[in-house]
């Protein structure tokens, strides 16, 4: 457990936005988690994903490590954003973009 | 597993009995629901914190026989 933690905490620290999904940016296993990707790609910032459903010690890990029972979950510059609800929500208030300006993570031009 | 739209709202109306809670069962498989939950207790909090709260509520069948539950949480306007 403390080795999954210890992985967890070095992925948010080395990735300014990282998402724990199922799939991956091109082919998302979940509705929830391509609902994520989608919003993450049209506020056109860069981000990493780890996919849970090909390691099950992740899976369970990564909601312990943030009291949270379900995926995805996204985290930007080391904090706990939230999961797919949340992130729907504060794209649509415009919070989101807030965010990632205040965490300074540069939006990149679109095409 | 599923669970009942009546066992969510009475397990989220224990924890926090002040809340207005509206459930909808999206697919009507019993499976994948929508709830709003709004609660005085939520009032200054993060989402994330919110959200805890109910998850916290639902004893550990979130992610388990309740695979889907849209979650929308706020204080009274």
């Amino acid at each position: 457990m403390a080795d999954i933690n210890a992985r967890i905490q070095s992925d948010i620290d080395t990735n300014p936005v990282m998402l724990y999904m199922k799939g991956n940016a091109m082919f998302p296993q979940c509705g929830f988690s391509a609902r994520v990707v989608q919003i993450l790609t049209h506020a056109g910032v860069p981000f990493k994903t780890a996919n849970v459903l090909e390691d099950a010690e992740l899976r369970e890990g990564v909601k312990t490590f943030s009291n949270w029972p379900t995926i995805p979950q996204l985290y930007v510059k080391g904090e706990f954003v939230g999961g797919c609800d949340i992130i729907t929500e504060m794209f649509q208030t415009g919070e989101l973009q807030k965010l990632f300006t205040e965490a300074g993570v540069e939006a990149k031009a679109q095409a | 597993m599923a669970m009942q739209a009546t066992d969510i709202k009475a397990l989220i109306q224990e924890a926090l009995p002040d809340a207005q809670v509206q459930i909808e069962d999206l697919a009507g498989d019993g499976d994948h629901y929508a709830a709003s939950v709004v609660s005085e207790s939520f009032r200054g909090m993060s989402r994330v914190k919110q959200h805890q709260i109910v998850y916290a509520a639902l004893r550990g069948r979130m992610g388990g026989e309740l695979h889907a539950l849209a979650l929308q949480t706020s204080a009274p306007a």
